[in-house]
């Protein structure tokens, strides 16, 4: 197939940007760490309560400067619904659904993912400065979905 | 007179019936998207009996499910029978079966909707159970599409035997290619629609909800990319002869639908970047197989603008963007499919943005994503229907558009295109603020953060409101030219090629070999992580009702 001369460096220069794209979401991926949210465990969705360590909802420090979340979601709440971490803390959520799938944000930050029954999700997220932050549930998940918040307060 | 107007409907009742329903979809769909739009921007509450996601579930049903799929059948099938010649008796025998089978599909959907027992959203996520019947109606939906695809084919297969060793005419070509891409996205939605119907009527017990969400996607997102080359059918083809030039290459054409064809079904998985379940490297992959689909975006942009350029020179454009001013910018046909073109330049970079894993992890159902959909399907989409209309409703119908249509057009053309700024814009950024997407007026308590919200969400409402007077428009437009416009002759506005081009490589008729290739992506694409979503699948879940 014959091209035109600028439809090749239109091409080449498209292509490119496509390339370099990539190289920088791979180097971010698995260089910097910086991956989307990948967690592969699952779980009983219909024994949640029963399941270490959902059977235990709350904030736990694991290390100097980190934290876990073991939350549960289920219409139209999270559990804990008040959540206290310290500046600059690493704090871990590790999430599952109790009924449908829902999907979690803290506006103003990274942390954004899908929970879903039958599957284990974590994210790590680094709250840099003190302040209240919202979290919300940003995946439809019933008629009462728009009450679905918890709060997040960063202590100095 | 009297008798050519009514020989003109009777030989076009089929496409002319399937674009009448499709603009009272348009107008109901619309009439729901005001509501929601003035609800989203807290300017008043919903009566008790309209429940907001009850009105967004239908909202996206008659949009992107009915009003799409009825102007495409619509528009493809006077589209063959223009190219190909008279649709032959089993051709039309599928392509109102098909019609039917819509029929029955969107009443028993819209039926649980409005009674309730459907409040699952376009998307239907398991494990929210709707009534069976719902998940039937959506196996008719699907069946709808096969039919019409069935009779393209057909007509198509039949169009060769008789022009032995001729290329099948641009359009048809892209006609095939359109109901090809259809075919192979709906695949994976028909086994997963098919997996929920015994949940639903409880004769399984739980269901694979992972497995069930990325067959979903697997069709989700390569409905969009139909419409898209549903869309771009009419700039390749359609586009040069309104103003007045030539098919710029008639191969690159072809290519761009094969590519579109062979490329597109695992873009949906950027649906999942933030999804549990699925590696990191997994997901790196289906970033680039996403990506890939903007390699024949990029053909497309540089055909246009060596169209527009090549007419724009020939109508007596000099000098750098001489050519630009020349063309015929107060002709509604021409504006309507030129800013359809411009915003995709926004919706698809705004796309290729969002697609990549980091900005993807920032916007992931917020409002930014409603922006970028109504970007790219509401103005790039619809607007290419749009223009449309003012030949080809016509041209149907036996008449001429007259000059104060043609000025309604221009005024309706303008308050759409605001309308879907305003609205687009505002949803894009308050989306980076982390304002979430479906979800009812709230304010969590009077957060500080949700209050920030507020501004952006009254400009949607804003726009929310001019679009729909531009829905009023449009169907008063559609309305006045199928039934009271002047009888006339309208012709069809389909362009020849360049009298020096190219003549078109033989391996563009392949499309024995396309299949196979789609095939071989599509497995790429799926095979790991379906067989992995099975084969570690944790126990099924329960069926639940949370409305
Ligand atoms: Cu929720």
């Amino acid at each position: 197939m014959k091209m035109h001369r600028f439809e090749e460096i239109w091409l080449i220069f498209g292509v490119a940007v496509l390339v370099i794209s990539m190289a920088i979401t791979g180097y971010q991926a698995f260089a910097q760490g910086m991956a989307p949210p990948s967690h592969k465990e699952t779980i009983d969705p219909a024994q949640v309560e029963n399941t270490a360590p959902f059977d235990n909802p709350g904030v736990y420090q694991t290390g100097e400067n980190e934290y876990e979340v073991v939350m549960t979601l289920q219409a139209f709440s999270f559990e804990p619904s008040e959540i206290t971490v310290p500046k600059g803390a690493e704090v871990t959520f590790i999430m599952t659904s109790k009924d449908v799938i829902h999907g979690v944000n803290a506006p103003h930050t990274n942390l954004n993912t899908m929970v879903v029954p039958g599957q284990v999700q974590r994210i790590t997220q680094t709250f840099h400065d003190s302040d209240e932050f919202l979290l919300i549930c940003n995946e439809y998940c019933g008629t009462g979905h728009q009450t679905m918040s918890a709060t997040i307060t960063v202590e100095e | 007179m009297a008798n050519t107007i009514q020989t003109h409907m009777k030989n076009n009742t089929l496409p002319l019936v399937h674009f009448f329903l499709a603009f009272i979809m348009l107008l109901i769909g619309g009439t729901l998207g005001l509501l929601q739009g003035l609800n989203r921007g807290g300017v008043f509450e919903l009566p008790a009996s309209f429940n907001y996601y009850e009105v967004l579930t239908l909202h996206g049903i008659l949009l992107i499910l009915a009003f799409t799929t009825l102007f495409t059948n619509g528009y493809l099938y006077a589209a063959i029978r223009h190219t190909l010649g008279e649709l032959s008796k089993t051709v039309k025998i599928l392509a109102w079966s098909s019609l039917a089978s819509f029929l029955i599909g969107s009443l028993l959907v819209v039926w649980m909707v409005l009674a309730g027992e459907a409040t699952v959203m376009y998307t239907f996520y398991p494990p929210m159970q709707a009534s069976p019947w719902f998940y039937i109606g959506l196996v008719f939906v699907v069946l709808c599409i096969w039919l019409a695809g069935l009779g393209v084919f057909i007509s198509a297969f039949q169009w060769k035997r008789r022009n032995k060793g001729q290329h099948l005419p641009i359009l048809a070509f892209f006609a095939v290619g359109i109901y090809t891409l259809v075919i192979f996205g709906s695949l994976g939605v028909t086994v997963e629609v098919l997996m929920l119907i015994p949940w639903a009527f409880g004769w399984t017990e739980t269901i694979n909800v992972m497995l069930s969400r990325t067959l979903f996607w697997s069709f989700g997102h390569t409905l969009v990319n139909v419409w898209y080359l549903v869309a771009i059918s009419v700039w390749y083809t359609i586009l040069p002869k309104i103003i007045g030039g030539r098919i710029f290459s008639d191969t690159l054409a072809r290519l761009v639908v094969i590519l579109i064809v062979i490329l597109n079904v695992p873009g949906g998985f950027h649906h999942q970047i933030v999804d549990p379940a699925f590696s990191e490297g997994l997901k790196f992959m289906h970033v680039f197989m996403s990506l890939s689909i903007a390699f024949p975006s990029l053909m497309t942009a540089f055909a246009m603008f060596a169209v527009l350029e090549r007419t724009g020179r020939k109508r007596g454009g000099r000098g750098l963007l001489g050519w630009l001013w020349v063309l015929p910018w107060g002709d509604v046909r021409f504006l309507t499919i030129m800013i359809a073109m411009i915003s995709f330049i926004i919706g698809g970079a705004g796309g290729i943005a969002q697609t990549n894993n980091q900005l993807n992890q920032v916007v992931h159902n917020s409002l930014w994503v409603v922006g970028h959909f109504h970007i790219t399907v509401g103005v790039t989409v619809v607007m290419t229907f749009f223009g449309l209309v003012y030949w080809l409703i016509p041209h149907l119908s036996g008449r001429v558009m007259t000059p104060f249509i043609h000025h309604l057009g221009m005024f309706q053309t303008a308050t759409w295109t605001v309308g879907m700024a305003l609205m687009a814009l505002s949803m894009h950024a308050v989306g980076l603020f982390g304002a979430p997407r479906r979800t009812s007026y709230t304010t969590y308590g009077d957060s500080a953060t949700a209050l920030g919200w507020e501004p952006y969400l009254s400009f949607l409402a804003t726009g929310g409101t001019l679009l729909f007077f531009g829905v009023i428009l449009i169907v008063y437009i559609v309305f006045h030219l199928m039934f009271f416009a002047p009888k006339g002759d309208t012709p069809f506005m389909d362009s020849r090629v360049e009298d020096n081009a190219h003549p078109t490589p033989k391996w563009t008729e392949n499309w024995g070999l396309w299949v196979i290739v789609a095939i071989l992506i599509i497995s790429m694409g799926y095979v790991v992580p379906l067989v992995d979503l099975i084969e570690n699948a944790p126990p099924g879940s329960p069926p639940h009702r949370t409305w």
